[in-house]
C-alpha cells in the first residue's frame, strides 16, 4: 500500500510531468489561456494517457517481450496512441461540439503530446506491475491537469497585468512556469 | 523555387524553436549542458532529414486520408534506428538524453515539416528544408544550453569558465530551463521590433 502512495505523491507533486520532467509542454503553453479549455484538455489527455498506458503495458508484456521484438516499442506504442486519439476526437466531436471547438487544433496534437508516449515508456522502464502502471499513469494524468489548471488560472489574471511589450505571450508564460517549477521543487523533500 | 531561401528560413525567420515554438520539450529538458543540447540537435536533424527524404519520395503513393499515420510510422522507424545507433556508438550521450531519444518521434518539428513541406515538394527542396530546420533547431538548442551551462555550472563544453562558488545551480535545475528560454524569447522579440 505504501509503495502505491509513494508513486502517487512522486508523480503528482515531486516529479510533476510538466514542471519537472518537461513532458507535454506544447499543450501546457498553448491551451492554458482559459480555465475551461485547460480543463477539457486535461480531461482529454488524462483519458488517452490512462488507456494508452494500459494497452501499451499489455502489448509490451504479452507480445513484444515474449517475441523478443522490444526494439519495435516506439513504433508499436505510437500507433496505439495515434489510433486512440482519433477515437477520442470522434467521441468529443459527437457529444460535445463546444468543447471540440475550444480544443481546436490541440486535439489531434495529443498524438504528438510527449506526455502520453513518455509515461508509457517510463512505465515499461520502471518494470511496474499492471496495478502500479494504472496508479502511476492516473497520478501523472492528475499532475498534468493540475499544472494546466494552475497555469490557466494565473494566465487569466495575467491578461490585465502591465507586462513589457516584448515579454508578452509565450515569454512571460515561460517565466510563470519557471516560478511554478521552483515552488514544485519544494516538494522534493517529500520522498 | 529559391533553394537558398528555403535553407535560411529555418535558421532565422522561421526558426523552429524561437519563432514557431516547436520542439519545446527537448529544448527545456536536455539543455543542461552544451554537449547534450548539441547531441539532441544532431539526432533530431538526422531523423528530420531521413524522414523528409522518404516522405517526399512517397508523397504520390500515400493516400491523403492515411497520410498522418503513414508519416508517423516513417518517423518512428528512423527514430528507432537513431536510438539503436546512439546506444551502440555514443553510450554516454544515450544515457544522458534517456527517454528523450524515443520521444523524438513526437517532436512536432518533424511531423510538422513532413506535413507542411515534404509532402508537397520534390526531394531536393525537402532535403534543403530539413537541413535548414535541423541546423536552426540545433543552433537554438546550443544557445539555450550554453546560457544554462555557463550560468548554472560555470562551464562551457565541460571547460571551467567561472570559479566554482559563483554559478547559480537553479539554471541547470528544471526551473532554469523555463527562465532561460523565456528570457531568450523576450530578448528576441525586443531585438526584432527594433530592427523592423
Amino acid at each position: 500500500m505504501q509503495e502505491y502512495f509513494i508513486i502517487i505523491i512522486s508523480a503528482v507533486l515531486v516529479n510533476n510531468i510538466v514542471l519537472s520532467q518537461f513532458l507535454g509542454i506544447c499543450p501546457f503553453l498553448g491551451v492554458s489561456k482559459k480555465i475551461s479549455a485547460s480543463l477539457g484538455m486535461g480531461g482529454a489527455v488524462s483519458f488517452v494517457l490512462i488507456i494508452a498506458s494500459f494497452i501499451t503495458w499489455v502489448l509490451q508484456t504479452y507480445l513484444l517481450t515474449p517475441l523478443n521484438i522490444t526494439y519495435l516499442q516506439t513504433i508499436a506504442f505510437i500507433l496505439v496512441i495515434a489510433s486512440l486519439v482519433q477515437f477520442v476526437e470522434m467521441v468529443i466531436k459527437k457529444f460535445s461540439p463546444p468543447m471540440y471547438k475550444a480544443l481546436g487544433i490541440f486535439l489531434p496534437l495529443i498524438t504528438t503530446n510527449c506526455a502520453v508516449l513518455g509515461v508509457a515508456i517510463i512505465n515499461i522502464q520502471n518494470e511496474y506491475s499492471l496495478g502500479k502502471v494504472m496508479v502511476h499513469s492516473l497520478s501523472h494524468a492528475a499532475g498534468f491537469t493540475l499544472a494546466l489548471l494552475l497555469m490557466s488560472g494565473i494566465r487569466e489574471r495575467l491578461e490585465d497585468a502591465d507586462i513589457p511589450e516584448s515579454m508578452r505571450g509565450t515569454p512571460i508564460a515561460l517565466i510563470v512556469a519557471a516560478l511554478m517549477s521552483i515552488s514544485f521543487l519544494g516538494f522534493s523533500g517529500l520522498t | 523555387m529559391n533553394l537558398q531561401k528555403e535553407f535560411t528560413k529555418g535558421i532565422v525567420s522561421d526558426n523552429p524553436l524561437f519563432r514557431l515554438l516547436l520542439g519545446m520539450c527537448p529544448a527545456l529538458a536536455v539543455t543542461t549542458s552544451v554537449n547534450n543540447g548539441l547531441g539532441m540537435g544532431v539526432a533530431v536533424t538526422g531523423v528530420l532529414l531521413a524522414s523528409n527524404i522518404v516522405v517526399s519520395a512517397m508523397r504520390k503513393v500515400i493516400p491523403s486520408s492515411v497520410r498522418i499515420p503513414a508519416f508517423i510510422v516513417i518517423i518512428a522507424t528512423f527514430v528507432t534506428i537513431t536510438d539503436m545507433l546512439m546506444h551502440a556508438f555514443t553510450p554516454a550521450l544515450y544515457t544522458a538524453l534517456g527517454i528523450f531519444i524515443p520521444l523524438i518521434v513526437v517532436n512536432c518539428i518533424i511531423l510538422g515539416r513532413a506535413e507542411s513541406f515534404a509532402s508537397r515538394n520534390t526531394m531536393l527542396p525537402a532535403i534543403i528544408d530539413a537541413l535548414g530546420m535541423g541546423i536552426g533547431f540545433t543552433l537554438a538548442l546550443v544557445m539555450v544550453s550554453a546560457v544554462r551551462e555557463v550560468l548554472g555550472a560555470g562551464t562551457f563544453f565541460g571547460l571551467q569558465l567561472l570559479p566554482e562558488n559563483i554559478p547559480a545551480l537553479i539554471m541547470i535545475l528544471p526551473p532554469g530551463g523555463f527562465i532561460a528560454l523565456g528570457c531568450i524569447l523576450g530578448l528576441m522579440n525586443k531585438f526584432q521590433r527594433k530592427t523592423a
